[in-house]
Parts: C-alpha cells; structure tokens; sequence
C-alpha cells in the first residue's frame, strides 16, 4: 500500500495523486515521442543510413512533425465499418497502454529499510501512480484488455485484411500471454508479493529476480513480451506483404495515431515492467547518499538506464531478426515456452519450500532437474508420435 | 460512506446495462461487448468489496480469455450479422422465457427480501477481510488447507476439457451418418445403404409396389420414366 | 473452519515467507480416496502411455485397461469397506470427502457401470470405424467425477464432482462424429447440463448465505443448533438444488434433454449414462437432501420429491409406450425408474436409502444389459433401434432375445429378477412411511410400463413381417444385415444377466451390503 493514502485522505493527498498522474501521463507521451526516434535512428544506423535529421537537433522532434501531420488529415471510415466499435477500438488499445504504466515504479530510495518511500511536499508517498496489491496482475489484466482494441478494430474495419490481421493478432498475443503468466509466477513466488513496490524492494541490494529465478523466466518473458508487443519477429499481425498493414489498414488520421502510439507506449511499459520484474526498478547502490538526490535523482537514472538497454534490446531484435512463420508462432510458444516456464515454475517452487523447510536443497534440486528433464523427454517423445500419427491421416496411411 | 454508494451505483449501472445489452442488441459482437462491460462492472464491485485478488481474475479470465473466444468464434463464422430473431422457433418461446425469467426473479428477491435476518452473518470460512494481509494470500491459504482436495480435482477437470476439446476438434473421415435417414423403417435405411437395390430395376418395381416407403420412391420412378 | 492467522502481521516481504507464518495444512490420507485416484491415475496414464508410443495400440488393450482400473478401483474400496464397518464413518481432507458405507457403494456401482459399457464400446468401436482411447479416457474420468461426488462432503466438493462426471460425459454423447444426431445430443446435453449446474450452483449459494457454510456436515450441525427464524434463502437454495439434482437424474419436468440425448449419444454411452451418471446424480442427491436435510427440513423438500417421483412415474410411462424408437423407448423408461428411485429418496428413511441404493445397483445391470443389446441391434451406423427392426430376432439371433426378453422383464418387474425386489423395497420404504399414495401411484405406473416392455417382447417373437395385417400367421423375417456378437460385447450382456438374475434370486448379500451402507456426515479432524 501507498502510505500516502493509509491514513485519512484530504485534499492535499488528492493534489499530489493527480500530481503524479499528470507527471506520469506527461513523461510516458514525451518518452513514446523520443522512443520513435530512438528507433529509427537507431534502425538507421544499424542499416548504414542516416535515419531522420532535419526536423530538430539530430531529427528529434521528427514525432512531433508527424504526429501534427496525422493531426491535420482527414478522418476516414469505410463503408462496411461499424461505426461505433470503429470508434472505439483505437481507445481500447491506448488506455491499457496508459494504465499499466501507473504501477510500475520509477524512482524512490530502495537501500536500507527506506522500501522506496519518498516525501513529497511532506507527504511520505511511492514513486508510482498507484501500488495496489494485485500490482502485477493488473499488468497482465490490461495485457488482456489490450488484445480487444486489436480484435475489434480488425473486425469492424468490415474488410478483409484487418480481420485476419486482427485474428492473428488475437490468437498470438492470448497463446503468449500463458507463457508470460508463468514467468511472472516464478518472479512472484520468490518475491512473495504480487505489488510492484514490495517485488523492486525485494530485489535490492543487488539480489535481482533475474538470477533469483535462473535466468530462464526472464528469457521466456523477454520472448513472450515481444510477441505480446507484436513486434518482430513477431509482427506477423502486421506483416506488410501479406496483410497490407493488418489490423489498422483502415484507419487514419487520428485514429491511426493512436494505435501507433498504443505500439511505442506498449513497447516502453514492456520494458519497464522488465525492469521492475527482474532487474530491480530504480533500486541500486546509494552510496551511502540520503535526501531528494538518492530519491528521486539516483533512483530515476537506475531506472532510466535499465530501461534504455531494454529499448535498445528491442530495437536491436527488429532490425536484425526475421519474421517467424504461423505455425513456428505457435510451435515455439505452446510446444517450448509454455512448458519450459511451467517446469521452471515448479523447479523454483519446490526449491523454495526446500529452502522454508528442512529439506536438504542440493537433494530437492537434483530431483527437479531430473523430473524436469524427464517430462522434457516425454513432451518431446509424445509431440514426435503425435506428428508422426498426423502424417498417416494426411498420407492416407491407416488411421 | 458516500463514496461507496456512488460506487456501488455507478458500477451496478454499468452490469444491467451491459446484460441488457446483452440481450437487446442485434448485432453478435455488441452483445460480446455488452458482456464485457458487464464482467467490467462487476470486477469494480469486487474492488469496493476489497476483493482485489478477484477482481483482477474477473478481468483476466472472463474478459481476457472467455469473451475473446467469444468473438474469436463470431468473427471467424462470420455470425456477426444479425440472425432472423423475429422467428420464434417454438411458439411462445419469448412468452414463456419472460414468465420465467420475471419468476425467478420474484423468487429470488422474495427469497433474499423474506425478512432482514436471512443470512446468517456467519463469517465465512476464511478469516475475515483485514488490510493488513493481502486478500491473495488468504485466498492462497484457503486452497491450500480447507479446499485442497476441491484445489486439487479441478485438475482433472481441466485435463477432461482438453482432451475433449482435442477430440470434438478432430475432423471425422468417413461418410456423414444423418439419423434422419433411419428414422423410417429398417427397409428405407437398408434402401439408403445398399444403392445396387436402386439401379435394379425388377427391385425398383417391387419396391414401388410397397406401401410403405412413402416419399423415396419418387426419385427412382421418374428416373426410370426419364430413362425411359 | 477459520484459519488461524496472527492478528497483526505487518506486509514486508520478510513477514510474507510461509515459514512465518505456519499453514495448518490438513492431513492428507492418501487411502480414503483411494478409489477415486485409481480412477483418475488410470484415465491420465491411458492418455499418456497412447500418447508415447508410435504405433496405435489395438483396441483391445484400450478396454482391458479401463476394464482392469474400473476393477481396481472395486478392489480398492474392500479395505475401505471394512475399516468403514469396524471404525465407523470418518472425513477426510479437511472434512471435505465423507468416508462411510454409501459412498463406497455407491463408487461400487459407478464403477460395475464402467466395466460394462467399456466393454460394450470395445466391439462398438471397431465396428464404427470409430478410434481413439480417448472414450475410455473419459469414461474412467468422468467415473472418478461419480465418485468424488459420491464422498463428498462439501458442496464445492459435489460441483466440482459433478462437473468433472458431467463434462466428460457431454464429449461422449458427441464423440461419434460422423453421426450427426450424436452430435446434436451432445450439444443439447452441454447446453442443458451446463443450464442446470447453473441452478445447483446457485442453490449452493444460497444455502451458503444461510448457514454460513458449504461443508455438509457444518450446515448440518448449524441447522441442528440454531433455528432459522426466516429461511425463505435456505428454501429458495434448497429448490434450486433441487432442480440441478432434477436434471442430472432426469425427473420430469427436468427431464427434456433425455430422450433426445440417449437417442443420439452412442449406444454404450447411453448404457453409462442411465447406469452411472445416474447412479452418482442420485447419491448426490441423497447425500443432499436426506442426510442433510432430512433430520431438519424434511417437511419441506419432501413434498417436492414426492411431486417429481410421480410426475416422472407417469410421465415416463405413458411416453415411453407411444414411442416407436427403442432407444428413445428406453429413455422414457429410464425416467419412469427414476421415478421409483426419487419415492426412495422421498421416504427420507435408512430404509429407503438402503431401497434407493439396491434400485441403483440392479437397475446398473438391467439398463446397461438393455442397452448392451440396443448396441447389438443398431448394427453398423448405430441406426437401427425402431421397434421394425426388433421384429423376428427370436428366429435371427434366439439367444439375443432371450437375454433381451430377460432384461424387459428385470425392467418391468417380474419376480425372481432384481428388478422385482427394487420395486417391492422402494415401495415398502414408502409405506413405512404412511405414503400409500406413492406407493398407489408407483404400482400403477408399474403396470402400464410393464406394457411397454412386452410391446417389444412380442416384436421379438410374436409379430408378423412389416405391413402384414394383424394375426397374421406368416413367421417375421429378421431385416438388414446379420448381428454380431463381440466376444467383449458378450461378457458384459453375460455378466449384466448374472447381476440382474443373481440380484432376484440371492438378494441376500446385496441387501444386507445396502442395509450397511448408510450415509453419515462426519465433521473433519
């Protein structure tokens, strides 16, 4: 819970909660804006060109030329639209994006027993828009929100293209979201909180969720969370020579300009909440500082730094890999990663009931390996045959 | 206290508006919608309850997993235009569903309304709601000690819907059995299994000549006149 | 039932670890649900082993698994049995699952259902072209939902139960793909089951509301403890209950999905689900309603039994005689024996639980024979089930008849087979009770549904060829292609035949085992 609001709320503690929403409303839109340039500077310069450079210092404030531009055109609706949802959906897919936002924590002295409370205007308070105590599942509530701006902006487009670009979409992003709620599971289970403030305070002092959990959960929600992002190598939802521009095809304007907001938006809160799972949020050695610097100062740049390599890693994963094909989707995601996090989940269980308990951990580990090995084997074993079997039928063998 | 109220108003609003539209609107996918905002209120109830643990698994599971097939389906069956609902299927169907439904209705509040002690106030089987400890973990504990064995079961239900829906997935090869066609006596079905009986035609004259065989035999005889 | 929790426990991850604060998990005895997890590790190990190997087992080996787990679970309810008899009734699991001697009967029952229509299906599959272990898979699955809800001791235990029996039973009655009526039952019985978990869900809310508990036991002791001054939400909970429990079982006026869904689910799967979805459908009932409720509100759900035990008594057999279809025929009957089932229920008594369980057994044998038969007679396509192609069986297949002859009789209630004794004992309870009009009622209908079963008889024997006129002397010539008996088919109208005679003849055993297998509810350590 935010300490800001566990005693009586008045109006002070009003003021600086919708302090913190401005702020944190206004940072996230200039964080998108400066993350499109990022990108294709960045894509630029891994192809060898030079990306944009005439609107501002280095191109920076090309976003905002377009985003004037998109602002100035004509709204479109087709025909066959249906005119409510067509309305609808753009905001079905930006809201979501806006509220995860909100729970993750962006600054705060984590070092000591200061559990990243900061004083604001005499208030003691969370860097963070809101800390309720279902943190993380409000992440993966509004990762499932988001999958209906999508799907319903595809359907009532009322053309082809979106639809199937919305189908894809829809059926990808409900497939990951499995692997990436298992992975979350492990972080959860040696945080033992699902807020996000009491996760980032258990990892300070360098005991990060990312080699507490061993490594594997974040590699399954790294792959998971770009494809819930639908970006490459997973942006079959979108993939220009088969789907025209898929789900948004139709839109424009406006419109369109918040669905592409929506993306960038997701890909920043991605990142942050892979920052706040597994690398600590803004907790770090404070060298012994105290005050506003180690509060707000030291605390943002952790986190900002974090936050960039994720950028980067993002980035990076677009202009070097290519496009999956469907059923490589979907085979890497229910044949490998939905196992992989589930077994991992159970090893990291187990070990911490060893760990609670008396039980001898080098013992309880060699036996989770084993089983996990074991059920690997079996997994493989049973989706051989059964492919095998699926040959017959097409092959005309006996069923 | 005041708070609450507006709450509980505004989010009350919301899940009979959503089931109204559920019901009231034309189109498949603006009910699917209806619903969602439905499930959406309720999840807000759940909040004002304190039951956050619940609210956000209302969210994830209904709207995120259940409404989503939902539409997955309408959109890939393209029934998302309106039907004919102007026809009834049985007669009186739209009577009788709102005798029951206003009955039940009746029932219920009559059941909850009878007298102001009807429920117990015996606090439930889990500790009561206290800030201090997260609803999450209670819920945790509660599964784990007074409901383990319902916890546990549930398992093999979900390994029975899989495995049923793996196998009602599976396409069939073979040819299409309609049982309307062995609705009649076994004579009509052995006709239907065996075409050589067809193709004869000292059968299809002994055939003609049975009573029985109704409205089948017209086909074979003007074939046999045509051919002729 | 509140779980201890130290008063003040401040939220820091420290606090959080579980070794702080101490689960008082409850002791799991492994052997008390010993007959339901062999059911379940069998079903699950069946899905795992096809699933591994490269080449499709024979079918064959499907059946004998199941039929080899179903015995096993038999075997394992012994011990139980015994340590029931000698140490009385106890719960286990947090007091969720009731061991005492009815449940382990009544598991008894589920699982002698199992045995014959899994060896019903073997012959039954390979004749339709028809593959897959998976109806064997969910046929031992849905068998342990039986018998989970069986034990239960816990509303939330009893759902669950029987969602897990009903759900795999929905896929069943669709599973013969190519059929298109098969498909239509299963959706149909999907719709209407999942309809009807609604009400019995809603029940259990209810009844929540007002005692303050799920647990059989703790509502039971509440009831005994305090009164209710207003239990409108306890009635309004019990007739929702009751109405859930109506479908399940099927008694009219609950019982419009039967007829279309035994019609269209493959024939042994009708043969399960009039023996053992039933069979569990009624325990749950009975452990609802009589050994909960009985002791406190009896006056109230026993008129609403009653009312369902006559309507379905009537109503089941009055429609049954119009129908042409034997299939559909069986299923009228089905709901017309529920009916005598529903007056043990209503008798409210150790007599008529003890009535009500003998019926479920004998009954498992006659239906499942009947059917047995049915799925002989349907020949390739599973279509053949009017009452035409019955005609002149006594000359094609003179054993078939015979046996078939045997099991009508069983139904309608001849002495010396089991089916007399249900009647006479479901009857008796009810007198006991000082309700002759049931049991007026319950005689009557047995008449008129005893006409029935002969109509098929004498199409069997007596009746002339198709169109001929009345008393006409010309033998019946038996239609369509030959009947075949597989060897699996076989053994089970043999052993259905055994049961059903042995039961009339020697019902010494099994009346003492019914006698002896009362419910009680235990509260939990």
């Amino acid at each position: 819970m935010d300490p800001l609001l566990s005693g009586d709320v008045g109006l002070a503690e009003i003021l600086i909660v919708l302090l913190k929403v401005v702020v944190a409303f206004a940072a996230l839109l200039i964080g998108v804006m400066l993350m499109v340039w990022f990108e294709r500077k960045l894509v630029a310069d891994m192809q060898n060109r030079l990306g944009p450079n005439r609107a501002g210092p280095f191109g920076v404030l090309q976003t905002l030329a377009d985003g004037i531009k998109l602002f100035f055109k004509e709204e479109l609706s087709p025909q066959n639209a249906d005119p409510f949802v067509y309305r609808l959906a753009p905001y079905l897919s930006l809201i979501p994006a806006f509220l995860v936002f909100a729970v993750v924590p962006i600054a705060g002295n984590f070092s000591g027993d200061n559990d990243g409370v900061v004083t604001m205007f005499g208030h003691e308070t969370l860097m963070q828009v809101a800390d309720p105590q279902i943190g993380i599942l409000l992440v993966l509530a509004m990762s499932s929100v988001a999958v209906y701006g999508i799907m319903l902006a595809g359907w009532s487009s009322g053309s082809k293209y979106p639809l199937l670009g919305s189908v894809r979409a829809t059926s990808q992003m409900v497939s990951y979201e499995a692997a990436l709620g298992l992975s979350v599971a492990t972080v959860l289970i040696v945080a033992g909180s699902l807020s996000t403030n009491l996760i980032v305070d258990g990892q300070a002092g360098g005991r990060w969720n990312l080699w507490m959990t061993g490594l594997v959960p974040f590699v399954v929600f790294l792959i998971a969370g770009t494809a819930e992002l639908n970006r490459p190598p997973f942006d079959l939802v979108e993939a220009e020579q088969e789907l025209v521009g898929g789900f948004h095809t139709e839109y424009t304007a406006l419109r369109f300009a918040m669905f592409f907001l929506a993306e960038f938006m997701n890909t920043v809160t991605m990142s942050a909440i892979i920052v706040t799972l597994f690398f600590g949020g803004p907790s770090g050695p404070s060298f012994g500082l105290d005050g506003w610097f180690a509060d707000y100062v030291l605390g943002f740049g952790y986190f900002f730094a974090k936050l960039l390599v994720f950028l980067f890693v993002f980035v990076w994963f677009r202009a070097t890999l290519p496009r999956l094909r469907y059923d490589q989707l979907m085979d890497l995601g229910w044949k490998l990663l939905i196992p992989l996090a589930l077994g991992w989940f159970l090893v990291v269980a187990a070990v911490k009931v060893a760990i609670d308990t008396t039980w001898n951990v080098a013992v309880v580990l060699g036996v989770a390996a084993a089983g996990l090995l074991l059920g690997g084997m079996l997994l493989k074993l049973a989706i051989r045959s059964g492919s095998e079997h699926r040959t017959d039928e097409f092959v005309g063998g006996d069923r | 206290m005041r708070v609450e109220m507006f709450t509980f108003l505004l989010a009350g609003l919301i899940c009979l508006g959503g089931a109204l539209g559920v019901v009231l609107f034309r189109n498949t996918v603006h009910n699917a919608l209806s619903l969602v905002a439905t499930l959406f209120g309720v999840a807000v109830l759940f909040i004002a309850q304190e039951a956050y643990f619940l609210a956000a698994v209302q969210v994830i599971v209904y709207a995120g997993a259940i409404v989503i097939l939902f539409l997955f389906v309408i959109m890939l069956l393209g029934v998302d235009r309106a039907d004919q609902m102007g026809v009834d299927p049985i007669v009186g169907q739209r009577t009788a569903a709102v005798v029951f439904g206003v009955a039940i209705l009746g029932l219920s509040l009559v059941a909850l309304l009878s007298g102001p002690e009807v429920v117990t106030g015996t606090p439930a089987t889990t500790a009561a709601l206290s800030s201090d400890i997260p609803d999450v973990n209670q819920i945790g504990e509660a599964l784990f000690t007074d409901y383990v064995f319902a916890f546990e079961i549930t398992a093999v239900l979900l390994t029975i819907a899989v495995v049923g829906a793996v196998v009602l997935a599976r396409r069939s090869d073979g040819p299409v059995i309609d049982e309307d066609e062995f609705d009649g006596t076994a004579l009509d079905a052995l006709a239907l299994e065996e075409p050589s009986d067809v193709g004869d035609p000292d059968q299809d004259t002994a055939d003609g000549a049975d009573p029985g065989s109704g409205a089948d035999e017209t086909d074979p005889d003007d074939l046999e006149e045509a051919s002729r | 039932m509140i779980i201890q929790v130290p008063p003040t426990v401040p939220v820091v991850p420290e606090q959080l670890d579980p070794s702080a604060v101490p689960l008082a998990v409850p002791e799991i005895v492994w052997s008390a649900v010993a007959p339901a997890l062999v059911l379940m590790i069998g079903g699950i190990l069946l899905l795992t082993v096809v699933s591994l190997v490269r080449k499709p087992l024979p079918s064959w080996f499907h059946a004998t698994w199941t039929v080899a787990t179903a015995t096993a679970a038999i075997c394992a309810t012994v011990p139980l049995w015994q340590r029931v008899q000698d140490n009385g009734a106890s719960s286990e699991m947090a007091g969720t699952v009731g061991l005492d001697g009815f449940s382990l009967f009544v598991t008894g029952v589920i699982c002698v259902s199992v045995i014959l229509a899994a060896l019903l299906l073997e012959g039954y599959l390979r004749r339709e072209d028809l593959v897959g272990p998976e109806w064997y898979v969910l046929m031992l699955l849905s068998a342990s939902g039986g018998v989970v809800m069986a034990s239960a001791n816990d509303l939330i235990v009893l759902f669950l139960g029987l969602e897990i029996l009903s759900v795999a039973v929905y896929v069943l009655a669709a599973m013969h793909s190519r059929r298109t009526s098969s498909q239509e039952a299963g959706l149909k019985y999907f719709v209407l089951g999942a309809f009807s978990s609604a009400f019995l869900l809603y029940g259990i809310a209810l009844t929540y509301g007002a005692t303050g508990s799920t647990n059989l036991a703790g509502i039971q002791t509440f009831l005994a403890d305090n009164v209710l001054v207003d239990n409108g939400l306890l009635l309004a909970g019990l007739a929702f209950m009751l109405v859930g429990f109506g479908f399940k079982v099927a008694a009219v006026p609950f019982h419009m999905w039967a007829p279309d869904v035994y019609q269209g689910a493959p024939t042994p799967v009708s043969a399960y689900m009039a023996a053992g979805v039933k069979a569990a459908g009624f325990a749950g009932l009975l452990r609802v309603f009589v050994t909960t409720f009985g002791p406190t509100y009896r006056e109230e759900w026993m008129p609403m039994v009653a009312a369902l035990a006559v309507l379905s008594l009537v109503v089941g057999s009055v429609m049954a005689i119009i129908q042409t279809n034997v299939k559909r025929m069986l299923a009228y009957s089905s709901i017309s024996h529920a009916g005598f089932i529903l007056l043990g229920v209503a008798a409210a008594s150790d007599a008529g639980t003890s009535a009500a369980l003998f019926y479920l057994l004998v009954y498992t044998f006659m239906v499942a024979g009947s059917f047995g038969v049915v799925t002989l007679i349907g020949r390739k396509g599973d279509g053949r089930h009017s009452l035409e192609d019955y005609r002149g069986l006594s000359r094609a297949r003179p054993g078939l008849a015979l046996v078939f002859t045997v099991f009508l009789l069983a139904q309608s209630g001849i002495p010396l087979t089991g089916g007399f004794l249900a009647k006479f004992y479901v009857i008796g309870a009810i007198v006991d009770e000082g309700l002759y009009a049931l049991a007026a009622v319950a005689m009557l209908t047995a008449v008129i549904s005893a006409f029935l079963y002969l109509r098929v008889i004498v199409a069997m024997y007596f009746a002339g060829p198709a169109g001929a006129e009345e008393g006409s002397e010309e033998p019946a010539e038996f239609a369509g292609p030959p009947v075949r008996i597989p060897a699996a088919a076989g053994l089970a109208l043999g052993l259905a035949l055994v049961g059903t005679l042995a039961l009339g003849i020697v019902p010494g055993p099994a009346t003492e085992v019914t006698r002896d297998a009362t419910a009680e509810l235990t509260v939990g350590n």
